[in-house]
């Protein structure tokens, strides 16, 4: 009898088991795929990429497409350019954010929050048409000024948000401490608060990068030819030079390879802070 | 502590104010910066949906006017139309599959964590890179979505290229960008779960069943309205994967407000009625995410 019930409770944890790991396959298999063929594009000759049946795993792999990716247009030009922007946008938005998520989260001035929120609900297109127009007037247009000064409409609200998640966790006896012993607030924040509130900078400060980068709108409508960011340079490649199949694939990857490897080291600290943010 | 609480009890408002005076400096920087880049633009597209004003000639200013021809616009309505579609199917179906995948990367098993870095991929590559891949794969002649129909037996599809079947594609681009953005959310709140419930439950004697529907998901509610929120707000500005995948076709098809606006704007130059479009999206926006947030004031008390 007793033998019995082990052995059932043994092939029910191998049904576990198995149900299990079929579940987890079916949520990545999409996922991956995606990513599977565009690595497949990228790597096949354009008649393997136009053939039917689709051909899955090249016959013979060629890196011609990423060639021809750099010859026919600068992307290193719209690379510098995509650093550029996203560079100086997430800077800013960490020197505005960091002490504006510690101020908010140390008040609990949680309607300071909102009209965070505020901007993100804002569609970006209707801040456009008015920047444009005043960028105009500066004289500002065709250089990657306006590009960098309108991600942050995308780069601050992330890095507020992150901070007010983490600086809410983050004990407050130490800062206390300190303000007993006779520091200022800015000083109790300064060499208390921030330093230990590095992992939550680091975090804020990716996200904020990988949204910055991956954003194709504001690029699109204030970027000259030479000032392209990387997403717009792509969109250009699918509209308006006709590319093939190949060199398109190649060009997705290089634009998103910055943003993948980026991912690849923080993975676990961008849960984390995502998920620390979104509560409280 | 207690003193303390009936005092913040007595007067709220002032006990919050000095609480808050000495972090404004924190808080203004960025405050002024957010401020200007959101205020000068909306009392400009304020002033400008009041006008007639096509790049180039003169403007006009007409009141109203351009709110009135919206509202007997076809296409106009129509976008609004397409936009409610879209953003219905584009919250539910990333809500329901991200919460899965969020109760399954929740339990612990081998490899979970570079698993679940594969899983989270799809939202940090960049929109536009996929949407030319989905453009790829959803080509009705040689896209690999049809033969990949094909070899479980089902016809292929137009997908993008029918009036009848765009939306539904674009739908599915918007479940693999997104579904992982509700399950990091949600796991956040699994995280955070309490084990002492579950204990006294097994004790209990409780299904898992129910301790699911008693335990987890009353603490994990206040998680799903956060995902909700924010997924709601980005369906309904959805515009990069429609852009670049279907251009709002085939026709008006999958013109969603976001692809009407910029078509006004910068294919017709009509400024004036862009800036009424604006106005009236973010009408919507800001009303959908009151009801929103007052739901999760709901399931906070709940």
């Amino acid at each position: 009898m007793a033998l019995t019930v082990r052995t059932k409770r043994k092939i029910r944890k191998v049904v576990d088991k198995v149900a299990l790991a079929a579940t987890v396959a079916v949520l990545l298999a999409p996922c991956l795929f995606v990513f599977f063929w565009m690595l497949s594009l990228s790597l096949k000759y354009d008649i393997d990429n136009t053939a039917w049946p689709p051909v899955f795993w090249p016959e013979e792999v060629t890196f011609d497409n990423f060639a021809k990716v750099f010859e026919e247009s600068p992307m290193f030009l719209y690379f510098w350019n995509s650093v550029q922007v996203t560079g100086s946008a997430t800077l800013v938005a960490l020197l505005l954010g960091v002490p504006a998520g510690y101020g908010i989260a140390k008040a609990r001035a949680h309607k300071m929050a909102a009209v965070l929120l505020l901007s993100r609900m804002t569609p970006g297109l209707s801040y456009l048409i008015p920047l444009f127009t005043l960028f105009q007037v500066l004289g500002l247009i065709g250089t990657v000024w306006p590009i960098a000064l309108t991600h942050m409409v995308i780069t601050l609200p992330i890095v507020v948000w992150i901070m007010i998640g983490f600086f809410e966790t983050q004990p407050h006896e130490l800062e206390e401490a300190a303000r007993i012993d006779g520091a200022t607030l800015w000083q109790a924040f300064r060499y208390v608060a921030l330093p230990l509130s590095r992992p939550g900078i680091v975090v804020g400060a990716i996200l904020a990068f990988i949204s910055s980068w991956n954003n194709f709108i504001f690029g699109a409508v204030f970027a000259g030819r030479t000032t392209r960011t990387m997403p717009v340079a792509v969109y250009n490649m699918l509209t308006f030079e006709s590319f093939a199949w190949g060199p398109l694939a190649a060009a997705a990857i290089v634009v998103m390879l910055p943003v993948i490897v980026l991912t690849i080291i923080i993975q676990k600290e961008i849960v984390q802070g995502l998920s620390a943010g979104g509560v409280k | 502590m207690a003193g303390a609480d009936v005092t913040i009890a007595a007067g709220t408002r002032t006990a919050g104010e000095r609480r808050l005076r000495p972090y404004l400096l924190f808080i203004w920087p960025a405050l002024i910066v957010s401020s200007a880049v959101i205020i000068f633009p909306w009392i400009f597209t304020v002033w400008m949906s009041l006008n007639d004003w096509h790049i180039g000639s003169k403007q006009t200013f007409i009141g109203l006017d351009n709110y009135v021809n919206l509202m007997t616009n076809r296409r106009f309505l129509e976008s609004i139309g397409h936009t409610i579609y879209f953003t219905i199917l584009a919250v539910i179906l990333p809500m329901v599959l991200g919460t899965v995948s969020a109760l399954v990367f929740h339990k612990k098993f081998r490899g979970r964590g570079f698993f679940r870095t594969l899983f989270i991929m799809p939202m940090m590559a960049t929109p536009v890179a996929v949407s030319l891949i989905w453009t790829m794969m959803f080509h009705p002649q040689l896209g690999v979505l049809n033969y990949l129909l094909s070899l479980v037996g089902l016809p292929p599809s137009q997908w993008v290229y029918a009036p009848g079947t765009v939306i539904p594609s674009l739908i599915l681009v918007e479940i693999w960008l997104w579904t992982p953005f509700v399950m990091i959310i949600v796991l956040g709140g699994l995280a955070s779960l309490p084990t002492e419930p579950y204990e006294a439950a097994l004790i209990d004697g409780a299904s898992q069943w129910q301790m699911f529907w008693k335990i987890t998901y009353p603490l994990v509610a206040p998680f799903l309205v956060v995902a909700l929120i924010m997924r709601t707000i980005d369906a309904l500005k959805v515009f990069e994967t429609i852009w670049v995948i279907s251009n709002g076709g085939p026709g008006t098809a999958s013109e969603v407000l976001n692809v009407y606006l910029y078509a006004q704007a910068f294919a017709y130059n009509q400024v004036g009625t862009a800036s009424a479009v604006v106005v009236v999206f973010f009408g919507i926006i800001v009303a959908l995410s009151l009801v929103l947030l007052w739901a999760r004031q709901k399931a906070k008390w709940a």
